[in-house]
C-alpha cells in the first residue's frame, strides 16, 4: 500500500504541474488586470507603472519562472484585490468549503444508502416507486432555483432561517440542504441499481438458507458488495463540492473557495486563481487516494501492487 | 414410510405467471426423504428439480412465483403455513443447503471463517464458541491450517476447497437434512469424487438426510439410495438408484442414460493417422511472469501454463485434450488460435510457422482454423441476428463470398447444423443452449475450415443435448472431412468422439496416444485417477 501511494503521488505531481501551467497561461488570456484596477481614464504612464510594479511587463516566460520559483518556497504571490499573500487568502476560505463538504457528504451517503437499499429490497414496490420518483426529481432540479426558492420560503416568508452569511449553525441549514439534494438524488439511483445486483447474487441465497434476517441480508451481505460503484460516484460528488460549490456559495454569500475563485476570475486576480486551483487540486488528489484505500478496505479482492 | 420421513413434499405445484402464460415449474410433485437417506432428484435444466427443493427453505420468491398447491411437511408440520420467523429458525439449523457454484455462493467480501460462524451466530451461538467451532468444522471438512485459513477470503481457495467451506457452513449446527443443489457440477472430475466422498462420510457420521439435485447420472449412481426423475416440472419416474440405472422405465430416463457419454464404443471407426499433417506443435511453452526470450532465466515465480507441449494433428483426426482447470489446455487452445503467443516453441500449420508469418499470410491461414467456445450465450453477440452472426466471417474475409450470396449460404449452414431456415432473422436469446451452440458451429463452418478447435464446446450443455451436439460434430466430420481439436475436462465425452487423446496436467502433456490405448492402458498416475473418477459408472460398456 505504501509504495502504491508513493506511485500515485508521483503521478499526481505530474498532473499538478501541468494543471498549474495551464492555469497560469489561461488566466493571462482574460486580459490585463490594469483595466480593472485603474480608473478608466488612467494615462498610459500610470498603466505602465502599475504593470511594472506587479511584474506584468516582464515577458511571459520570465513571469512563469518567477511563479514556479515562488511556488518552491510556497510563495504564490500577492493578491491584487486583498493586498495579502494569495495563499493566505485561499487557505482562509478553504476550511469553509471543506466544512460544507464534510457536513453534506455524510448526509448524502446516509440518506441515499438507506433509501436506495430499501428501494432495492422490493423493486417495484410502493417505497421503491416513491423513492425513484423523488430521487429523480432531486437529481433533475437545478441548484440555483432550489436555493432561491429556499431563501424565499424559509428566510423571507417564514423568517425561520437567515438569508445568507455564516455565524450560527442556522446559517448552514439552507446551503447544506440545497447542496445535499442533487448528489442524493443521483446516489439513490446508483445505490438502488447496485444493491439490486448484489441482492440477486447467489451468496444472498446462501444467507437466506442459513436463516439470516432480512435486515442483515440487506445491510451486511449485500451492502458491502454493492458499495464499490457508490464510492466511485460519491467521491466524484465530494470532489465537486471541494472544488467549490460555486452556485450555493454565491447565492448564500458563503465565503468559501468557490465564491473566492469566481470573484478572483472576475477581478483578474491571477495569484489567487493559481493558489485556489493548486489547493483544490491537492484536495481532490487526497480524496482519490482515500477512495483507493476505501476500495481495498471494502473489497478484499482489490489489492494494489 | 411417512412416519419416519424427515421431510415430505406432497402434491406441490409452483407456478411462474408471465405475460406469455403461466409456467408450471413444479406440477404436482411429491417426494420424501428420511434420516440417513440420500434422495437424488435427477433432471435437466428447466425440469424444475431445483425449485421444489428451494421451496423447502423458502428460497422461491413469491411473487413472482405462486405456490399453487401442496404441502411441505417437516416432521409432520407444514412449512408453508409457518411464519417467516419460524422458517428462518429452521433454515440452517435443521435443514441447510449448499449450491452449485461455491465461488458465487460465498460472499466475496467476508472471510470464510466469518461466514461459517454466521450460521452459528444467527441461531444464538456466542462468538467465542462459534470461533472454536469454525476451526473444528474446517478441520472436519479437510481444510489444512484452519486457524490461518479461516481469516482468508473465498477467492483465496480452490473450487473444491470452497465447496468444502460451504459444506462446513451447512453442517455447522448438525442439521437433520442437507439439500445439495448440483454440488459438484462446477468442480473438476477428481475433485467431484472427493466432495461426494466427504458428503457420504458426514452422512454416515451424523445420520443426516441428503437431497441431491443433479443432472449427472454418474453422481446418482455413486451416492443415491432413491431417485426421482423430473421432466418439465413433473416426476416421471421414481425408484431405487439400482432400479433406475439398470432398468429405466420412462423414455426420458432411458434417453438420459443413453446420452451418458462413454456408453458407446471408442471412436475407432476413423483411423485417420494416414492423413497429411495439418498442425504441428513443437515444444510450445507459455510462461507467465518472465520477459520474452528469457526462458532460461525463468525463476520460481514464473508460471508455466504450458510447458513444452508437442503433438501433431493430421487431416481427419480428432484430438481430444483432457485436463482439469488450470492444466493449461485452454492456454494451448488460445495459442493455436493466435489469441496468445508461445513464449517458446513453434506452431506450424500446413508446414508454415504461425508466429513468423506476415500479417497477410496469418489472415489467410486463420480462416482454415476456426473455433467453438464453451459458453454459447457469451460467444454470440446478443444484438446481432443469426444471419449477421453467421455471415460475419464473410464480412471479415471479404474475398470468400460475394455479399448477395451471404443469406442463401447462411441458410445452407443453418440447415446443415440442424436448424431451420426461418431461424435466420432471430436473435440468440430466442434459442436454447444447444441451439446456440449449433449457431456457433454454423459460424465456424462459414469459412470452410479444415480444423475446428472446440474449447469445452459442450460442457455447458445438458447431457442429452451434449450427445446431440457431439453427433452433429461427428456428422460434419464424415461429411466435410473436418479435423477437430476437442478440449474437455470430461474423459468419457472424449472417449466417444476423439481418435487420439492428450492428457494435460499442470501445464505438461503427461500422456498421449490413440484413445483406445490411453483408456485401456493408462500409464500416468493422473490419467489413472481421472479414469477412476469419471468412468466408475460405466464398467459394462468398457
Amino acid at each position: 500500500m505504501g509504495s502504491f501511494i508513493c506511485k500515485r503521488s508521483f503521478q499526481s505531481l505530474i498532473s499538478l504541474i501541468v494543471l498549474v501551467m495551464l492555469v497560469f497561461f489561461l488566466a493571462r488570456l482574460t486580459g490585463s488586470p490594469a483595466d480593472l484596477y485603474l480608473p478608466q481614464d488612467a494615462s498610459a504612464a500610470v498603466r505602465h507603472d502599475f504593470n511594472e510594479q506587479m511584474g506584468f511587463n516582464d515577458p511571459l516566460y520570465v513571469q512563469f519562472v518567477g511563479f514556479m520559483v515562488g511556488l518552491l518556497h510556497l510563495d504564490m504571490g500577492q493578491s491584487l484585490q486583498f493586498s495579502r499573500p494569495a495563499l493566505d487568502v485561499v487557505l482562509q476560505a478553504f476550511p469553509t468549503t471543506l466544512m460544507l463538504a464534510a457536513v453534506t457528504m455524510p448526509l448524502v451517503l446516509l440518506i441515499s444508502i438507506v433509501t436506495g437499499s430499501l428501494a432495492a429490497y422490493k423493486p417495484g414496490g410502493i417505497f421503491d416507486r416513491l423513492a425513484s420518483f423523488i430521487s429523480l426529481l432531486g437529481a433533475a432540479t437545478p441548484n440555483f432555483w432550489v436555493a432561491i426558492v429556499g431563501v424565499l420560503v424559509f428566510a423571507v416568508t417564514l423568517r425561520l432561517l437567515p438569508t445568507s452569511g455564516t455565524g450560527t449553525p442556522l446559517h448552514w441549514v439552507l446551503p447544506v440542504a440545497v447542496l445535499t439534494l442533487r448528489p442524493t438524488g443521483v446516489l439513490v439511483q446508483v445505490v438502488r441499481t447496485s444493491m439490486m445486483t448484489a441482492l440477486s447474487a447467489a451468496y444472498i441465497k446462501t444467507a437466506r438458507a442459513k436463516g439470516v434476517s432480512s435486515r442483515a441480508i440487506v445491510f451486511v451481505h449485500a451492502l458491502r458488495n454493492g458499495l464499490l460503484p457508490v464510492i466511485t460516484v460519491a467521491s466524484d460528488q465530494a470532489a465537486g463540492i471541494v472544488n467549490g460549490a460555486v452556485i450555493v456559495e454565491t447565492v448564500f454569500g458563503f465565503p468559501g473557495i468557490g465564491k473566492l475563485m469566481i470573484d478572483s476570475v472576475l477581478l483578474r486576480d491571477f495569484t489567487v486563481i493559481q493558489a485556489a486551483v493548486l489547493v483544490t487540486a491537492l484536495a481532490v488528489f487526497v480524496i482519490n487516494i482515500l477512495v483507493d484505500i476505501t476500495y481495498a478496505l471494502v473489497d478484499p479482492r482489490i489489492r494494489y501492487n | 414410510m411417512s412416519e419416519q420421513s424427515l421431510l415430505q413434499i406432497r402434491n406441490l405445484s409452483i407456478d411462474f405467471p408471465s405475460r406469455a402464460g403461466t409456467v408450471h415449474a413444479v406440477a404436482d410433485v411429491s417426494w420424501s426423504v428420511g434420516r440417513g437417506e440420500t434422495l437424488a432428484i435427477l433432471g435437466e435444466s428447466g425440469s424444475g428439480k431445483s425449485v421444489s427443493a428451494s421451496a423447502v427453505l423458502d428460497l422461491v420468491d413469491t411473487p413472482p412465483a405462486v405456490i399453487a398447491n401442496g404441502e411441505i411437511l417437516y416432521r409432520g408440520r407444514d412449512l408453508l403455513k409457518a411464519t417467516r420467523g419460524e422458517r428462518r429458525a429452521i433454515n440452517g439449523r435443521k435443514i441447510s443447503m449448499i449450491f452449485q457454484d461455491p465461488l458465487a455462493a460465498l460472499n466475496p467480501v467476508y472471510p470464510v471463517g466469518w461466514q461459517i460462524a454466521e450460521t452459528l451466530r444467527v441461531h444464538g451461538v456466542d462468538k467465542a464458541t462459534a470461533h472454536a467451532r469454525v476451526i473444528d468444522l474446517l478441520k472436519k471438512v479437510g481444510i489444512d491450517d484452519p486457524e490461518r485459513r479461516a481469516k482468508q477470503y473465498p477467492h483465496q481457495f480452490s473450487g473444491g476447497q470452497r465447496q468444502r467451506i460451504m459444506i462446513a457452513s451447512a453442517i455447522a449446527l448438525e442439521p437433520e437434512l442437507l439439500i445439495a443443489d448440483e454440488p459438484t457440477s462446477a468442480l473438476d472430475v477428481t475433485v467431484q469424487a472427493q466432495v461426494l466422498a466427504l458428503l457420504k462420510e458426514l452422512q454416515a457420521e451424523s445420520g443426516m438426510g441428503i437431497v441431491l439435485i443433479t443432472h449427472d447420472l454418474a453422481v446418482v449412481e455413486k451416492v443415491a439410495d432413491r431417485v426421482i426423475v423430473m421432466q418439465a416440472g413433473r416426476v416421471v419416474e421414481a425408484g431405487t438408484a439400482t432400479e433406475i440405472m439398470n432398468s429405466p422405465q420412462h423414455p426420458y430416463t432411458r434417453r438420459l442414460l443413453d446420452a451418458m457419454p462413454g456408453r458407446h464404443g471408442f471412436a475407432t471407426e476413423l483411423s485417420a493417422s494416414d492423413g497429411n499433417v495439418l498442425l504441428e506443435v513443437d515444444k510450445v511453452s507459455r510462461i507467465y511472469g518472465i520477459e520474452p526470450g528469457k526462458i532460461a532465466e525463468a525463476g520460481p515465480k514464473a508460471i508455466r501454463a504450458v510447458d513444452e507441449a508437442s503433438f501433431t494433428l493430421r487431416g481427419g483426426e480428432t484430438l481430444g485434450i483432457v485436463g482439469e482447470s488450470g492444466s493449461g489446455k485452454s492456454t494451448l487452445a488460445r495459442m493455436l488460435l493466435g489469441l496468445d503467443h508461445p513464449t517458446a516453441g513453434t506452431i506450424r500449420f500446413d508446414g508454415k510457422d504461425l508466429n513468423g508469418m506476415s500479417a497477410a499470410d496469418t489472415f489467410k491461414v486463420r480462416r482454415r482454423m476456426q473455433f467453438v467456445f464453451q459458453d454459447p450465450t457469451a460467444s454470440l453477440n446478443p444484438r446481432m441476428t443469426i444471419e449477421q452472426i453467421v455471415s460475419e466471417p464473410w464480412a471479415i474475409h471479404s474475398d470468400v463470398l460475394p455479399k448477395r450470396e451471404w443469406r442463401a449460404k447462411a441458410v445452407d449452414l443453418l440447415e446443415r447444423v440442424g436448424l431451420k431456415a426461418d431461424h435466420i432473422d432471430r436473435h440468440p436469446h430466442q434459442f436454447s443452449g444447444g441451439q446456440r451452440q449449433r449457431i456457433a458451429i454454423a459460424r465456424a463452418l462459414a469459412l470452410q475450415p479444415e480444423v475446428i478447435v472446440c474449447d469445452e464446446a459442450v460442457s455447458a450443455l445438458d447431457v442429452s443435448i451434449q450427445a446431440q451436439v457431439i453427433d452433429l460434430l461427428k456428422q460434419l466430420r464424415s461429411d466435410l472431412g473436418l479435423s477437430y481439436i476437442f478440449i474437455a475436462h470430461d474423459l468419457a465425452l472424449v472417449r466417444d468422439f476423439a481418435t487420439d487423446v492428450i492428457v494435460m496436467y499442470r501445464g505438461q502433456i503427461v500422456e498421449q496416444g490413440h484413445t483406445q490405448e490411453v483408456y485401456s492402458n493408462p500409464k500416468h498416475d493422473y490419467t489413472k485417477r481421472l479414469l477412476i473418477a469419471s468412468m466408475a459408472h460405466i464398467p459394462k460398456a468398457a
